[in-house]
C-alpha cells in the first residue's frame, strides 16, 4: 500500500519551484479585496479616474475600424506606431534621441524583466538591488535562480559609497554583478527618489567597475510638485536597460510595457520574448498607442498626480497623528507607497493576523528581500482608498501596532532581537502575497 | 460492529449515550435515480434548493473558498443546482429572497465554526448540514473541546490555555517558565481557536517559546501550549447518513518537513496521505472509536473531523476535532469519503437532504 501526495509530478519539478508553496499570508490576502477590510497593500492605480466614456468609445472605434489589424496577430519587436508614441513618452523624462528600433513592447514591464533575466542571469549570477526592492522583479530573479544582494538605502535613495564598496568587495572577491536592478524614482516599495546628484554618481561607478544598470521607472511620470527626474538611462545610453509601462499612467489591465536597450541587447530581447509570447497583445498596443494620440493623456496624468497627492498627504497627516512612538515611515514625493519600520521588537508578517481581524491590510516587508530580511517593515500604499479610508486604515493599523507593542512587552521585553518563528520561511518573495497585489 | 482498515466506511456503534447506532453494512449511496434516503421516505436530491456558504471574513477565507467551490461542484455532479453564498451583509437578504431547503457551511475559522452563522441561520429558520451553534461554540474552542474529551475518559494531551492578560499580569517568563517545567520540550503552541494549523507552532527549545507566543497571539487573544505528541499524525472523519454514524477510513499524514503546517496542507506534493492509515486492525477500530465518541461526547451533528496521534504504543491522543471539516482539493474529508467507496456530492446532497428534512 502507498500513499499519495497528491501531486504524481512531485519529483519532476525545477529546482526554481521550490519555494512555490501555499502560504499562510498569501492566504490572508483573501479577505483584502472585501470591502469591510481598509486595503493598504495592493498597488492598484485609480482607475475611477479614467474618463472611461471616452476611452470605451475609442476602443470601440478601435474595434470597428482597426480591428482586422488590432486583432491580427503582430510583431515580436512591438507595434512601430506604439514604439514612436514610447519614444516621445520617454523624452519626457529626458531620454532624448532614442531610437524605436531600441525599444521592446513587453506585457507589462514584468515581461520586461523577466525577458533581461533570461538574456543576462546564468544560476548563481549576482544581481544587486535596493533593499528593499520590488517584489516582482525579486521573483524573476528567483527564477533565474540568481543571487540577489540588497544595498541599504537612505532618505536619498541608493547611497554610492554603499555600491562602491559592494563593487569593491565582488571585485576582490573575483566575483561580478551581472547588473544592479534600481527603481530610482518613487521606489516601489520604499517611496524614496534617489536624488538628482547622486544619479551622476551611481553612473559613474557604473563606469568604472563596468557595471550595467537596468532602471525601473514605471512612477517617473507621477511626481507630486509635477517635476519630473531625469531617468539614469537619460545620462547614459550605454550603462543603462531602461523599463516602462503604461500600468500607472493609463491602465495596468492592457498589459503594456516596454525596454529600452542598446543594438545588441535589444536583438536578444526580441528573440527571447518571441520565444516566450510571439508577440505583445496586439490590441492592447493599438489601445495605448490609439489613447497616446487621441486623448488628453498629459492632462490625465496630472489629474492622476493630484489625486495621488492627495492620499499621500492624507497617509501622511494620519500617520504623524496616530502612529505609536518608535514607527518611522518614507515620505515619498510621487508614486504609490509609504515604506514603515515598526519599533523594536515587532515582526509585519507575525502582525499580519492581527490586521486582518482589524480589517486593515498591508504588505509585510519580508517578502521585498531576497534575503528573508524585513521583518520589521513594511509597505503602506496609498494610490487607491479614498482619503477618508486611508485615515480609518491607519487608525486600525496603530490599533494593531498597539496591540503588538503590548505583546512585544509581556513576552520579548529585555530579550534583544527576537528570533524568528519556526513557520517562518525565509523571504518566498513569489509565494508569499498575490503578484498584482504587489505591482 | 467497528470499522477497521479492512471495512472502511462501515458503520460504527459508538457505545456512548446520544450516540446512533449503526445499522447498514456497505458503502452508501444514493439510489440510480438520484435520492437520498431520509426519516419517513427519500427525497430527490435535484429538487432541493440549496446553498453552499463560503467565504466569510475570517483568516481562513481563501480556504473556504475552495471548500465550498469543491462542494459546490460535487453537488452539480449529481445534478443538484447549488447557489453559492458568502458569509458577509447580503447574507440574510439573499436567503430571504430565495429561501433554500438547506444550507451547506463550508465556512471555517470564527463564523463558520464557532457557531455564530448558525445562530442567524438558525434565527432566520433555515435549515443547515452541520453541528448546532450550541455543539459547535464547545468543540470550536479547543481547550473545552479538551477537557470534554478527557472527561469522557479519552486520552488528550496535558494543556494549558492562558490569555496575553494572564502572562501580563503574572509575569510571562515566570509563566512559561512553570509550563517548561512542567511539560518540558518539545511542545505545540496553537492558537485556542481556528483551523488549519493557522498560527500553530511546535517549539523544540524553550528560548523559542517567547517568540512563539507572540506569533500564536496575533491570530487570538488565547493560547493553548500542549507537550508535543510523537507519533502517527490521523484524521478520521465522521458523517452521518442516516444509517448511524460511521467513522471514514482514517488518513494518515506524513508531512515532508515533519510539520503539518499551512503550507505542507494545501501544497499538493508537500505531503503524504495514507488511507486507510497504516495502523493494525485493531488500532484502527480503537481510532475509529475514538473519533465517534468524540463526535458523540461533544453533541456533533452530521459530520465532523478529528485529529489525533497515534502513539507508538499505540495509544490514541485526541488532538481537536473540527465542525465544518475543510473540502479543499487537499483536504482530508474527501480523501476518506473517496476511500470509503462513497461520492463526495452523494455525501454532501444526502447530507442537504437531511438537513432539509430534519427542518
Amino acid at each position: 500500500m502507498t500513499g499519495t501526495s497528491l501531486d504524481p509530478y512531485s519529483d519532476r519539478y525545477a529546482q526554481r519551484t521550490r519555494g512555490m508553496t501555499a502560504s499562510e499570508i498569501r492566504a490572508l490576502f483573501a479577505v483584502v479585496s472585501r470591502p469591510e477590510v481598509v486595503s493598504l497593500a495592493g498597488g492598484m492605480p485609480y482607475l475611477n479616474a479614467l474618463p472611461l466614456d471616452a476611452v470605451g468609445a475609442m476602443i470601440g472605434e478601435l474595434v470597428s475600424v482597426k480591428g482586422t489589424a488590432a486583432l491580427q496577430y503582430g510583431s515580436g519587436q512591438g507595434d512601430l506606431r506604439l514604439r514612436e508614441r514610447i519614444c516621445d513618452v520617454m523624452a519626457l523624462e529626458g531620454i532624448r534621441g532614442a531610437s524605436p528600433d531600441d525599444v521592446v513592447v513587453t506585457v507589462g514591464s514584468q515581461q520586461g524583466l523577466d525577458i533581461v533575466s533570461r538574456v543576462f542571469l546564468d544560476p548563481g549570477d549576482v544581481v544587486l538591488a535596493e533593499g528593499p526592492s520590488y517584489v516582482g522583479a525579486l521573483g524573476t530573479f528567483a527564477a533565474a535562480e540568481a543571487e540577489v544582494i540588497h544595498l541599504p538605502m537612505d532618505s536619498d535613495g541608493l547611497v554610492p559609497a554603499v555600491l562602491a564598496e559592494m563593487l569593491e568587495r565582488l571585485t576582490r572577491e573575483g566575483r561580478r554583478a551581472k547588473f544592479l536592478y534600481t527603481v530610482p524614482t518613487f521606489n516601489n516599495p520604499a517611496g524614496v527618489t534617489l536624488s538628482v546628484d547622486r544619479r551622476p554618481e551611481i553612473l559613474a561607478l557604473a563606469d568604472r567597475y563596468d557595471l550595467l544598470v537596468l532602471e525601473d521607472n514605471p512612477y517617473g511620470l507621477l511626481g507630486f510638485d509635477g517635476a519630473t527626474l531625469p531617468a539614469l538611462r537619460s545620462l547614459s545610453e550605454s550603462r543603462v536597460i531602461y523599463l516602462g509601462s503604461f500600468s500607472k499612467t493609463f491602465a495596468p489591465g492592457l498589459r503594456v510595457g516596454w525596454v529600452l536597450a542598446s543594438h545588441a541587447v535589444r536583438e536578444k530581447l526580441v528573440l527571447a520574448s518571441e520565444a516566450q509570447i510571439l508577440c505583445p497583445p496586439t490590441f492592447s498596443q493599438f489601445a495605448v498607442a490609439e489613447y497616446l494620440d487621441t486623448q488628453p493623456w498629459l492632462e490625465q496624468v496630472k489629474v492622476f498626480r493630484e489625486l495621488y497627492r492627495e492620499r499621500r498627504d492624507a497617509m501622511l497627516t494620519a500617520l504623524t497623528a496616530l502612529m505609536p512612538a518608535g514607527c518611522t515611515w518614507t515620505e515619498p514625493g510621487g508614486g504609490f507607497y509609504v515604506w514603515m519600520t515598526l519599533p523594536e521588537g515587532l515582526n509585519a508578517k507575525v502582525m499580519q493576523p492581527r490586521a486582518v481581524h482589524a480589517r486593515v491590510a498591508y504588505v509585510p516587508g519580508i517578502g521585498f528581500y531576497a534575503d528573508g530580511s524585513g521583518e520589521r517593515e513594511l509597505r503602506l500604499s496609498y494610490c487607491y482608498p479614498e482619503p477618508d479610508r486611508i485615515r480609518e486604515g491607519v487608525r486600525r493599523l496603530a490599533g494593531v501596532i498597539e496591540e503588538e507593542l503590548d505583546l512585544s512587552a509581556t513576552f520579548l521585553s529585555g530579550r534583544g532581537e527576537r528570533r524568528p518563528a519556526h513557520r517562518d520561511r525565509g523571504s518566498a518573495a513569489s509565494a508569499d502575497a498575490p503578484a498584482a497585489d504587489l505591482a | 460492529m467497528i470499522a477497521d482498515a479492512a471495512t472502511p466506511g462501515a458503520p460504527v456503534s459508538a457505545g456512548a449515550p446520544g450516540a446512533v447506532a449503526g445499522s447498514s453494512a456497505g458503502p452508501f449511496t444514493t439510489d440510480p435515480e438520484g435520492r437520498a434516503e431520509v426519516e419517513g421516505g427519500s427525497v430527490a436530491l435535484d429538487e432541493l434548493t440549496v446553498v453552499v456558504l463560503a467565504g466569510g471574513l475570517d483568516l481562513e477565507r481563501e480556504v473556504s473558498l475552495r471548500s465550498g467551490r469543491r462542494v459546490f461542484d460535487a453537488l452539480r455532479l449529481v445534478g443538484m443546482h447549488p447557489r453559492e453564498a458568502d458569509a458577509d451583509a447580503a447574507l440574510l437578504a439573499t436567503l430571504a429572497a430565495e429561501p433554500p431547503d438547506a444550507v451547506f457551511i463550508a465556512l471555517h475559522g470564527q463564523a463558520g465554526e464557532s457557531g455564530a452563522v448558525r445562530t442567524v441561520l438558525d434565527l432566520t429558520g433555515t435549515p443547515y448540514v452541520g453541528s448546532t451553534a450550541a455543539a459547535c461554540r464547545v468543540a470550536w474552542d479547543k481547550p473545552n473541546a479538551k477537557a470534554a474529551i478527557r472527561a469522557a475518559g479519552l486520552r488528550t494531551p496535558d494543556w494549558v490555555a492562558l490569555s496575553h492578560a494572564t502572562f501580563r499580569e503574572l509575569g510571562a517568563a515566570a509563566v512559561l517558565g512553570r509550563i517548561v517545567t512542567r511539560f518540558g520540550v518539545p511542545l505545540m503552541v496553537k492558537p485556542a481557536q481556528g483551523g488549519s494549523a493557522l498560527g500553530a507552532i511546535p517549539v523544540r527549545d524553550p528560548d523559542e517559546l517567547p517568540a512563539a507566543m507572540v506569533s500564536c497571539l496575533s491570530y487570538g487573544d488565547t493560547v493553548l501550549i500542549e507537550p508535543y505528541v510523537d507519533g502517527i499524525e490521523v484524521a478520521v472523519s465522521v458523517i452521518d447518513l442516516g444509517d448511524g454514524l460511521r467513522a471514514l477510513p482514517a488518513v494518515e499524514i506524513v508531512a515532508a518537513n515533519g510539520v503539518f503546517d499551512y503550507a505542507a496542507r494545501y501544497t499538493a506534493g508537500m505531503t503524504t496521505y495514507h488511507t486507510p492509515a497504516r495502523l493494525p486492525t485493531e488500532t484502527a477500530a480503537r481510532l475509529a472509536e475514538v473519533a465517534v465518541r468524540a463526535h458523540t461526547v461533544l453533541g456533533l451533528r452530521d459530520l465532523s473531523r478529528t485529529d489525533a496521534i497515534v502513539t507508538p504504543d499505540g495509544a490514541v491522543e485526541f488532538l481537536e476535532v473540527n465542525v465544518a471539516p475543510g473540502m479543499t482539493e487537499t483536504s482530508l474529508l474527501p480523501m476518506a469519503v473517496e476511500a470509503a467507496g462513497l461520492d463526495l456530492g452523494q455525501v454532501c446532497g444526502t447530507l442537504l437532504a437531511r438537513a432539509a428534512q430534519r427542518g
